[in-house]
């Protein structure tokens, strides 16, 4: 779960983390007041989720009150493309309005899961600024990392070696330390993913800040924070994947038009590469997960026929923990529910399978059975052709 | 011959009581798996399927000698379920929950360093050796035995890639299913070495997903090391963008990202 850089660095600021001073505004009133309260002048920030947003015209510095009124209002309900957006972009619904900052120098510090090792590691690099793939592509030996040991958490001499490694100014490698330590303390705390502050600056009086703040929460771990689901911005979710997260499921929209429901999420990938190999094109990714209910697949169901541009729809079950008859139900539920008006390939295979089909085949609804998945994807595609 | 477990692996199932858990170790004593204990905690004393319940998984080892424990408990419990067999002395726990936060996983990593409990999983569907023993969540009719060894990180592709060699008569040693989480017990080569160093295993099917890089590595192990042909296949190779590159999220220390992944390195069957 992604959240805005106005509500991580809130975040941030409980662990002791230092940020510049600011606050969210949903108007342009409201980006006045909080410009007025900093002394006028101000950056004003689109919020949204993505990267990219200064060289998309989405950080703006105003050196007066009229000039964060005219950019507030121009940034305010507008439409930002950045490289992390796609082409549609994103509409701005939310400004964080901030002081200036005198900037000496910007760096990164990243916290991230490394699977290898399966330890958090603090990635650092002088290189601020910058997006960190580029950094990792062009110049790698500019990044350096300390494995965390979670039995002691980030100790201060792996702060200070970091530091160090960066060349953050000797006078205020403290202020750095303390910085890492609450940034890795919120990571913990937080069940973070990732957590990226790029930039971290250092300025002209002697601070240390985040000027800059990406959270990413571990989904598995939202359902001991419930704090950090209020945080969630319905308008930077996609609806139908927001409805299929309601019930358990991974749903994410694609170009093309044979609708896929599977489980698990090895195979609904390998559902869509066969799909491909025959020719077609996959409206979706659905992985129904295990343990499902009759009520989950019909939701399942559901959100596949929505969409206008899916032509055909392909169910590709493997039963283990997930029992044939169960998708069967869901399937013929949603079917009568929501009137069959697509192709229906079915392949069942697993536990209950024969219970499965012979629901399917009592239905009495037009279902076409399939044996394997080369031929679910062969059959399919000629459906909808 | 075979891997991990054979029909004299003694199973311990924690969550035995629960829904999942009773469903699969009935599915299990059906395949002839020695389920000799279970654990939930304040059920102590009572039987499931005649199968006597324990209030710790310590007792539960010391009553019945069980030496491989299965976990079929919710998301929240599973890492303290995989730590309490790994201190009972567990060889082998297989960790069938799914949705166990990351950082619970960190710490059931470090836990296990310096003891001799191997994890396989979570997020997996198990461990089965066809016709001996099966532990976990697959179904057992699609397996035979045989000579091919099964290795993969997604659950229902293993079932799938099994359920192919059987239908063509090919019978598999052990099907080993490490689960898809970033932060698991048993990777890929661990489970090759093993596969290597079996008399019974002639050849060995290798499933991997796109988003890390596992699969690499293992196929340089391979190419180094393994004296038996691997098949390997990798879902999601032609995955859009939408699915594997849409954000920073999915990046990866070190300079390596998941994609794209390079075929080539995949050793030729």
């Amino acid at each position: 779960m992604n959240i805005h850089e106005y509500q991580g660095k809130e975040i941030l600021k409980a662990y002791g983390v230092s940020v510049p001073r600011g606050r969210v505004a949903f108007s342009v009133e409201e980006a006045v007041r909080a410009a007025e309260e900093l002394g006028g002048r101000a950056v004003v920030k689109a919020q949204i989720h993505a990267g990219g947003r200064g060289k998309a015209g989405g950080v703006k510095v105003a050196k007066s009150l009229e000039q964060v009124r005219e950019y507030a209002g121009q940034l305010l309900g507008s439409t930002l493309v950045t490289h992390q957006t796609g082409p549609e972009g994103k509409v701005v619904n939310r400004l964080l309005i901030e002081e200036l900052t005198d900037i000496q120098k910007e760096y990164y510090i990243g916290l991230v899961v490394d699977r290898g090792s399966g330890r958090v590691v603090m990635m650092a690099s002088e290189e601020g600024g910058t997006e960190i793939e580029e950094v990792a592509a062009k110049t790698p030996e500019k990044i350096v990392k300390e494995m965390i040991d979670p039995a002691v958490g980030l100790l201060p001499f792996q702060a200070r070696k970091l530091a160090y490694a960066i060349h953050i100014p000797k006078p205020l490698v403290d202020k750095a330390v303390q910085f890492m330590s609450g940034l890795y303390r919120a990571f913990v705390d937080k069940d973070c993913s990732v957590a990226e502050i790029n930039p971290l600056v250092v300025t002209g009086d002697g601070n240390v800040l985040a000027l800059d703040a990406k959270l990413n929460f571990d989904a598995n771990g939202l359902f001991r924070h419930t704090e950090l689901l209020e945080l969630r911005d319905p308008n930077e979710e996609d609806p139908r994947e927001q409805q299929a997260a309601k019930f358990g499921l991974s749903y994410i929209a694609l170009d093309g038009n044979i609708g896929c429901m599977v489980n698990g999420a090895g195979l609904a990938m390998a559902t869509m590469d066969i799909i491909k190999y025959y020719g077609g094109e996959p409206a979706n990714f659905l992985d129904v997960g295990g343990g499902a209910s009759t009520e989950k697949v019909s939701e399942a169901f559901k959100i596949i026929l929505q969409d206008d541009k899916v032509k055909g729809i392909l169910v590709n079950i493997f039963g283990g923990i997930m029992k044939c008859d169960v998708i069967a139900n869901g399937v013929v539920e949603a079917a009568r529910q929501l009137g069959l008006d697509r192709p229906l390939v079915v392949r069942l295979e697993g536990t209950n399978v024969d219970l499965g089909k012979k629901i399917l085949a009592e239905s009495g609804l037009k279902i076409v059975p399939a044996d394997s998945m080369a031929d679910a994807a062969e059959k399919i595609v000629s459906l909808v052709q | 011959m075979s891997i991990l477990v054979d029909r004299n692996t003694k199973v311990v199932t924690q969550g035995i009581t629960g829904a999942t858990g009773l469903f699969h170790t009935k599915q299990a004593l059906e395949y002839g798996t020695r389920v000799v204990a279970g654990v939930t905690p304040g059920k102590g004393g009572t039987t499931v399927e005649g199968v006597p319940v324990f209030d710790t998984v310590a007792e539960a080892v010391r009553e019945t000698g069980a030496n491989a424990s299965v976990i079929y408990v919710p998301p929240a419990f599973a890492a303290d379920a995989v730590m309490e067999a790994a201190d009972a002395g567990v060889e082998l726990v297989i960790c069938i929950t799914e949705g166990i936060p990351v950082l619970d996983m960190v710490k059931v990593k470090r836990y296990l360093e310096g003891r001799k409990t191997r994890l396989i999983g979570p997020n997996c569907p198990g461990v089965i050796t066809p016709g001996q023993c099966k532990i976990g969540i697959m179904p057992g009719y699609i397996h035979r035995p045989g000579h091919v060894g099964v290795v993969s990180r997604s659950g229902t592709l293993t079932y799938e890639a099994v359920h192919q060699l059987s239908t063509r008569g090919i019978g598999q040693s052990t099907a080993v299913g490490i689960g898809g989480d970033p932060v698991n017990g048993t990777n890929f080569i661990d489970v090759l070495k093993m596969f290597n160093d079996d008399p019974d295993t002639h050849a060995v099917v290798m499933i991997g997903e796109i988003g890390g890089t596992a699969e690499e590595e293992a196929a340089e192990w391979i190419k180094a090391n393994m004296t038996k042909p691997v098949a390997g296949f990798i879902a999601g190779a032609t995955a859009p963008p939408a699915l594997t590159s849409s954000s920073w999220v999915r990046r990866l220390p070190g300079g390596r990202y998941t994609l794209p992944i390079d075929k080539r390195r995949m050793p030729r069957p």
